[in-house]
């Protein structure tokens, strides 16, 4: 919005209006900070309301006061009675969902059983720090307790189930938008806050205390909520292009805890709006489109940034009070429907004012997609014109695929007897199974032997120990060691361009190969051309086989980028299997013109090459994408960052030069 | 928690029901695999169908619920067993398993029971999922996100319906035979091939479009949480009248008649998408009859076959593994050249 108006401005006084818009755009910043931190108060009082119900709050924070302060409150606003467990991101299964208890097991000489976290925390609230480094399959694990409110038995109890119905706290301190909250977690959690940039002092005090919280909950179960608020939450859903019927339920929730906070015993329209703002505004994947009332003028600007004690003070107050009270001109929400406005304009809080209350559900409707409006990720707008989302579905399993292979642990190759090793561990399970048929023939052995010691040592038998662990029991759990990589080349042979590069990367793949004797690596070449791609060199250390078919491979004809990049998918995830790690190095022009059902025509083929792309992003696979045209385009580009791929120009390279480029990413 | 959200509640997703109804009248059609995304009701229609199906008979004291009915798929317990015993049995609810992600292996094929094992010194065996599961159905949500290891195991298991336990001293095999229904978002991962191959059936559903409906959804969940009690009461008719259809289905299964047309029209179908093998037209054969048994037809119709062919097939089109959509749409068209009549 600033840069839209200096531009507005005539040349002659540019430099007077730059400094007023950078004014503003600060201004603006901190009424955004206001805002946030109003929205982070009245998330932790809706949900220590009734914690399962909402399901969790994702924060997304970096940890300093703000965080702190914040879950102070928390604290404060929850009951001490009730349990509040930390959840690591290392935690381990039995940990999590229970187990064997070993202590007590070798103490009473029988199987004890320990409840895990989950059910621990059954009624309370589970506060899961670096959110944003939970592996994909711990994040289902705990989606799948928050869905169903239970966690299967463990141990004698098997067939049954524990209780475990608890509110989740996800405190996400990822940085930028590729680390994030797994969105399996996120998507659960109703309430989405954001405390960056939010200034401690705003969380100095919470607007609800314990007592009103009582007394709402005891309210919570008669609230009324009617189809018309049902379907406006439904609405401003869909017009947030958010498809998840997860989201209007779950604001549905939240909007009947803001009516109960609020000695209300129906929805209105302000807990809608508190709705539309906490839920689904965060969620949303498209910028609704803008209410028609407000115009967009240039005083709206000098009025939002008198309005900041309104906004600041509580939303909380703000909501609660009667619509004209809640500030003067109704006219906040003047969105300037600029495309290209940068995100912070997106993040202003236009609807601190309620307006009065709408006489029809389309104005209601209106009201949350503004209120939602208020709350769109940063970055959205920007993400649009990639044709992509806010919340990027993809990498957040993809990044634990890739941990898990890259982790110092290794892939678990099995449990077998032997000793703790570097490399391996101590499987105190397995160990005690291997040692309990024997229980019985050792304690007999042990007390025959101290029959006989008797004279000597005469209490010798109350040392008998009630279970009896040899080393000869011992089981270890042993981890594959880091994987090797597989380096897999996918080659444009076609006419278009990449055909002069040929003897390049032929060369560059011998180089390779001459090296992955050392660094135990293992290289594979897809080649496309024509109508289709093949397998041209099947993942190999063999530098014989290698140049043999290498230097059989025919180039010429058309660029069938889709069919490369699908069979490339296959491929790595093949290796993936086997325990490699998959680096692509895709060499290509971007010039498609063959789709993927095999027809001619540029668009469709750029097309089907973009979405084969945007799968092998989901599959997190490491990539490089070398532009090889003449003259670097646009398209390569545009593909390379549609496989999140390090995109390298290089229209001089030789085989030497590419060998390099390959290893700086493998 | 208490009762499941009825599975006649559930709003749309009619191909998914469909699917979970054919393999609940006709288990030998394989599992069901569901993709889509999030938040569209993909294990609230699972975790219902326990309460939808009709309970199943078992042998009393059978620990992997053999069917009295049928001595040939018995678990070498129950062969053991005096006659007597044998004939005692009792009813339970349809076994609908669930298959935790973090699952052990130990916790899905069963282990040495250490507490008969630490007080007596006998070796005996602690049957797992796959065994609970026996008869009915195992449920694995986020099913592309399953370790490799167990992923083996279930292909193994589900194509030949035996768990074979061979491990800590123990060597024990039962039967296992169940509908496997695997969940997940196809963005997050791939399945395996020979995994994909297992599911007899695979639905691709959606968050429906239209407003009306998604507000219909919403409310209908909303009640459900509410008062949980006068939701089931509502909707107590459905189920039963849901259930009565499926024991009718279940009994005309066995004379409802595939003629050669039939036949033939679904190895024409097959062999223009081009699938590999010949399970594609055996599964839509059987999804196909038991469509025609839910809906009371003698013989197996051009209907039932339209009807059956996208999700008896599209997982099995010549290897495209991202358009699923294309797939569907590419049977669509095989469909639209073939015509409608039969033979």
């Amino acid at each position: 919005m600033a840069e839209g108006r200096a531009t507005d401005t005539s040349a002659s006084d540019a430099s007077a209006s730059d400094a007023s818009a950078s004014d503003a755009s600060a201004s603006d910043a901190r009424i955004a900070a206001a805002a946030r931190a109003g929205d982070a108060l009245l998330a932790a009082a809706i949900f220590a309301l009734d914690p399962a119900a909402i399901g969790g709050i994702a924060v997304r924070t970096d940890r300093g006061l703000p965080c702190e302060r914040w879950l102070g409150l928390l604290r404060e606003l929850l009951d001490e009675a009730l349990p509040l467990r930390r959840l690591p991101p290392h935690i381990d299964d039995e940990r999590l969902l229970g187990g064997t208890d070993l202590a007590s097991t070798l103490g009473c000489g029988r199987p004890v059983y320990a409840r895990g976290l989950l059910a621990e925390a059954d009624g309370g609230v589970i506060l899961m720090s670096m959110a944003e480094r939970v592996p994909a399959r711990l994040a289902a694990v705990v989606a799948a307790a928050l869905d169903s409110g239970s966690v299967p038995g463990a141990g004698a109890a098997r067939e049954g189930l524990h209780p475990a119905r608890f509110g989740l706290v996800a405190l996400d301190s990822g940085q930028g938008e590729d680390e994030h909250c797994p969105v399996v977690l996120a998507e659960r959690l109703a309430l989405h806050i954001d405390l960056h940039g939010v200034h401690p002092d705003d969380l100095a005090n919470s607007p609800v205390d314990r007592a009103t919280l009582a007394r709402a909950r005891s309210r919570l179960a008669a609230i009324r909520s009617d189809a018309v608020a049902i379907s406006a939450l439904c609405d401003a859903a869909a017009a947030c292009g958010i498809d998840s019927l997860r989201a209007p339920l779950l604001a549905l929730r939240v909007a009947q805890a803001s009516a109960a906070l609020d000695d209300r015993d129906a929805v209105d329209e302000t807990d809608l709006q508190s709705a539309a703002r906490l839920v689904l505004g965060p969620r949303a994947r498209v910028v609704p489109e803008a209410p028609a009332q407000g115009e967009a003028s240039p005083e709206g600007e000098s009025q939002s940034t008198s309005e900041p004690p309104a906004a600041s003070d509580s939303p909380r107050n703000a909501d609660t009070r009667p619509p004209e009270q809640a500030s003067a001109p109704a006219d906040a929400e003047a969105q300037p429907p600029e495309a290209e406005a940068p995100p912070t304009e997106a993040e202003a809080p236009p609807e601190a004012t309620a307006p009065a209350a709408p006489d029809t559900a389309g104005e209601l409707d209106q009201q949350l997609i503004t209120a939602a409006r208020a709350t769109l990720p940063a970055g959205l707008l920007a993400g649009i014109g990639l044709g992509d989302s806010p919340m990027p579905r993809s990498s957040a399993a993809g990044r634990a695929g890739a941990v898990i292979l890259k982790g110092r642990r290794g892939r678990p190759g099995g449990v077998r007897s032997g000793r703790p090793r570097h490399g391996s561990k101590l499987n105190i399970v397995a160990t005690l199974r291997t040692a309990a048929p024997w229980q019985r023939l050792r304690r007999a052995q042990l007390q025959a032997a101290g029959a006989r010691l008797q004279g000597a040592q005469p209490r010798a038998s109350a040392a008998v120990p009630r279970v009896q662990v040899r080393v000869e029991d011992f089981c270890v759990t042993w981890f594959r060691q880091r994987s090797e990589t597989a380096t897999l080349f996918v080659l444009d042979a076609s006419g278009s361009s990449a055909m002069h590069r040929l003897a390049e990367v032929k060369g560059a793949v011998e180089l390779l190969l001459a090296e992955c004797y050392v660094r135990r690596d293992q290289v594979a070449v897809v080649a496309f051309r024509g109508r289709s791609a093949e397998l041209v060199l099947p993942a190999t250390r063999s530098l014989v086989r290698a140049k043999r078919l290498l230097a059989g491979l025919p180039s010429g004809g058309a660029t069938p980028l889709a069919a490369g990049l699908a069979l490339a998918h296959e491929l790595a995830g093949q290796l993936r299997r086997r325990g490699l790690a998959p680096v692509l190095v895709i060499l290509t022009d971007g010039q498609a013109n063959i789709a993927r059902d095999g027809s001619a025509g540029r668009a469709a083929a750029q097309q089907d090459a973009l979405l084969v792309a945007r799968q092998l992003r989901a599959a997190a696979f490491r990539s490089l994408l070398i532009d090889t045209a003449p003259r670097p385009a646009p398209l390569a580009r545009v593909l390379a960052e549609a496989l999140q791929a390090r995109y390298l120009p290089l229209p001089y390279a030789d085989a030497r030069a590419l060998a390099g480029a390959v290893q700086s990413v493998a | 928690m208490g009762a499941p959200f009825p599975f006649s509640a559930i709003v749309g997703q009619d191909e998914m029901k469909l699917a979970l109804l054919c393999v609940a009248i006709d288990p030998s059609i394989g599992g069901v695999l569901i993709f889509g995304d999030r938040g569209t009701g993909k294990s609230t229609a699972i975790r219902a169908l326990s309460a939808l199906l009709p309970p199943s008979k078992v042998i009393a004291d059978c620990r992997y619920g053999c069917d009295p009915a049928r001595r040939a798929n018995w678990c070498s317990e129950c062969l053991a067993r005096p006659p007597k015993q044998q004939a005692l049995t009792r009813t339970v609810p349809v076994p609908v398993v669930d298959m935790p992600l973090g699952a052990t292996e130990d916790r899905v094929v069963g282990s040495l029971n250490l507490e008969q094992a630490l007080n007596s010194g006998v070796r005996s065996f602690e049957p797992g999922l796959l065994a609970q599961a026996n008869r009915g159905f195992l449920y694995v949500d986020e099913v592309n996100l399953l370790e490799d290891h167990l992923v083996d195991l279930l292909i193994d298991v589900a194509a030949s319906g035996e768990n074979v336990v061979e491990r800590e001293g123990l060597s024990v095999r039962h039967p296992a035979r169940f509908v496997l229904v695997g969940s997940g978002n196809p963005e997050e991962g791939e399945l395996r091939p020979q995994l994909l191959d297992r599911f007899g059936l695979s639905v691709e559903i959606t968050t429906p479009k239209d407003i009306a409906l998604r507000v219909e959804v919403v409310r209908r969940r909303d009640q459900f949480e509410r008062e949980p009690q006068a939701f089931m009461n509502t909707w107590r008719k459905h189920e039963q009248k849901q259930r009565r259809e499926i024991i009718a289905a279940r009994k005309r299964l066995a004379s409802v008649r595939v003629d050669n047309e039939a036949l033939r029209w679904a190895a024409q179908l097959c062999m223009r998408v081009g699938t590999d093998g010949l399970r594609g037209e055996l599964t839509l054969i059987r999804a196909a009859r038991a469509l025609a048994a839910l809906h009371g037809r003698p013989t197996v119709g051009h209907e039932e076959l339209v009807r059956m062919a996208p999700p008896a097939l599209r997982h099995r089109l010549r290897r495209d593994p991202l358009d699923e959509a294309g797939s569907t749409l590419r049977i669509e068209r095989a469909i639209g050249e073939q015509g409608t009549a039969l033979g």
